[in-house]
């Protein structure tokens, strides 16, 4: 039954679907801002078992024992189950252990590059982003990547201005020319709904839209003609019992305030 | 014959060690024990044409560009982590004033982990295909000499100077670090001088009772430095919380360059010594960033 603490916001929304992108057991690399949320609202809903690894050098299988704002707040490294090296953590991920990771962006394109780099006009910068962080290594390396982003049209671009964490380059066959060992995005998680990737076009595919979103307003609101999957799905709305474990983790609604 | 002690004051570290053009690794445990008291003496004594070495800087890195000291990072992420993009880093860029090398968190590590190591470079994985290899000239695409397949070669970085912030160190640079390292135990060993500055100074004794919490050799620290909130507003684990108020008033305080200097006017210029920017915090902030849950490892033995 509806109640008024049962409306949620679009945040909230998208790092429920993000949450639910983990599955139980898996090894998680976890990204800065709403993928922080996505990873401790699945560790206390679904996935009990998944086990966290941030690039700052922090391995932990429990959520921080008090709301934290950003990784490297000391209560996340309260009993942490490993505090190591940056070149560590990134080893396991080049070996192959990581299963998911999840990364946001400023510009994404129908094949799934992202960049937080550069926003280039005729070959001059006009925006410098801050850069990679851990997000070129995430999306080259786990053996899936989910990107968390704002849908709007100057972001889903056709073609990204520069390449900072690959995706599936220009199609079929890309990531593997290019030398990457494996990976690629498997979803990516908007304000507007969830695409996913064709298996063999390695284009982006609207596969879900959120409740009160039109897929005019998705397809008005990107950059080239998104394939639209046959069956499309309404994105599921959080429980409440997940807004309740969702507003205990952001109390404040810093990161999903309205 | 006891080895001479390195401790000295935050103004002489700098200004011994690091010159005009050095190239300076910090903030190297990321979002933790960043050496922001190192930074702003640096912008107190004007360095210049500094090429500036990290993976992720919270803001100390915005700083230095914003006060003019700096010609180029080698880096993998510049900005304000729980706000976004940093103001004056992208007012350089954009402006065409400061040079850029854009590297990841691994690429990064990987270079300094090649200049510990003594050898020219390191494989890696990550980046194939992406366009860091347009922007940064640290990396190449190189064919393994046993698979045949294709790897990311990174670039050794040897930094002048590694500033690092630590909770304890003895007078003679030998310091306890913990919490998460980041990329600084390489960037010690990649570097040609260490100034440590530490949260407190202890003997000796207190050092050589744990070997394995020592970041690196004190043999090869040029300077240790007494600098008690010397990381703030970043946290140090044992020590003091992450203030993110004042991650949360720097954004609003560098969005345009008279705002910046009134920011460096306030938090920069006049402060001398530690007791100074400790007084500037005022008491209520300094109680409330302290550790409310302690929690002591339990002691290890290292006897025979």
């Amino acid at each position: 039954m509806a109640t008024d603490s049962y409306h949620y916001t679009l945040s909230e929304l998208m790092v429920v679907a993000a949450a639910r992108q983990i599955a139980d057991g898996e090894i998680v690399f976890v990204g800065m801002r709403l993928p922080l949320l996505g990873f401790l609202l699945a560790k206390l809903t679904h996935a009990p078992n998944a086990v966290g690894i941030y690039e700052l050098g922090i391995v932990r299988d429990t959520p921080a024992p008090e709301p934290i704002l950003t990784m490297g707040d000391l209560p996340n490294l309260f009993r942490a189950k490993w505090l190591s090296d940056t070149s560590d953590v990134m080893g396991l991920l080049q070996n192959g252990t990581i299963d998911v990771s999840f990364i946001g962006g400023a510009q994404v394109d129908r094949f799934g590059n992202l960049n937080t780099s550069y926003i280039m006009n005729s070959g001059k910068i006009t925006t410098r982003l801050p850069g990679s962080g851990g997000a070129c290594d995430l999306a080259s390396l786990a053996k899936r990547h989910i990107i968390v982003m704002s849908h709007e049209k100057h972001r889903l671009v056709p073609k990204v201005d520069y390449i900072t964490s690959p995706g599936y380059g220009d199609g079929p066959g890309w990531r593997e020319k290019s030398g990457l060992p494996r990976g690629g995005p498997s979803a990516v998680i908007t304000s507007c709904g969830i695409m996913k990737f064709d298996s063999v076009l390695k284009e982006m595919l609207l596969v879900s839209i959120h409740p009160g979103v039109t897929v005019r307003h998705i397809l008005e609101n990107t950059g080239w003609p998104l394939k639209i999957k046959d069956s499309l799905e309404k994105t599921p709305v959080p429980t409440e019992y997940e807004l309740e474990i969702l507003r205990e983790l952001d109390p404040e609604g810093y990161w999903t305030g309205s | 014959m006891a080895p001479a002690s390195k401790l000295m004051s935050l103004f002489e570290a700098i200004k011994l060690y690091v010159p005009d053009g050095s190239e300076v690794v910090m903030g190297t445990s990321l979002e933790t024990l960043i050496p922001f008291a190192a930074g702003h003496e640096i912008i107190r004594q004007k360095k210049h044409d500094l090429t500036l070495i990290g993976t992720i800087s919270d803001i100390l890195f915005d700083q230095l560009v914003g006060a003019g000291c700096v010609g180029k990072i080698r880096a993998a992420w510049v900005g304000n982590v729980i706000t976004g993009s940093s103001y004056n880093f992208r007012r350089s860029v954009e402006g065409g004033d400061l040079k850029m090398e854009d590297h990841s968190n691994l690429t990064l590590a990987m270079a300094l982990k090649a200049g510990a190591m003594g050898v020219p470079f390191m494989p890696a994985l990550t980046g194939l295909g992406s366009d860091l290899f347009k922007t940064n000239t640290s990396l190449k695409k190189i064919t393994c000499p046993f698979t045949g397949k294709t790897l990311t070669a990174v670039s050794a970085i040897n930094p002048d100077v590694a500033i690092i912030h630590a909770q304890r160190s003895d007078e003679y640079g030998n310091a306890h670090l913990w919490g998460n390292l980041g990329v600084t135990s390489d960037a010690c060993l990649a570097s040609r001088y260490i100034i440590i500055t530490a949260e407190e100074i202890v003997s000796p004794d207190v050092i050589e009772s744990d070997p394995n919490r020592v970041i690196t050799p004190g043999f090869r620290v040029s300077a240790v430095v007494h600098a008690p909130w010397g990381a703030h507003p970043s946290p140090v684990p044992g020590y003091y919380n992450r203030d993110h108020n004042a991650f949360i008033e720097y954004r609003s305080n560098s969005k345009t360059p008279q705002k910046f200097e009134k920011w460096m006017r306030d938090w920069i210029d006049d402060i001398k010594t530690s007791d100074d920017y400790i007084r500037l915090l005022g008491k209520e902030r300094v109680v409330n960033l302290k550790l409310i849950n302690h929690l002591l490892s339990e002691p290890a033995d290292y006897g025979y």
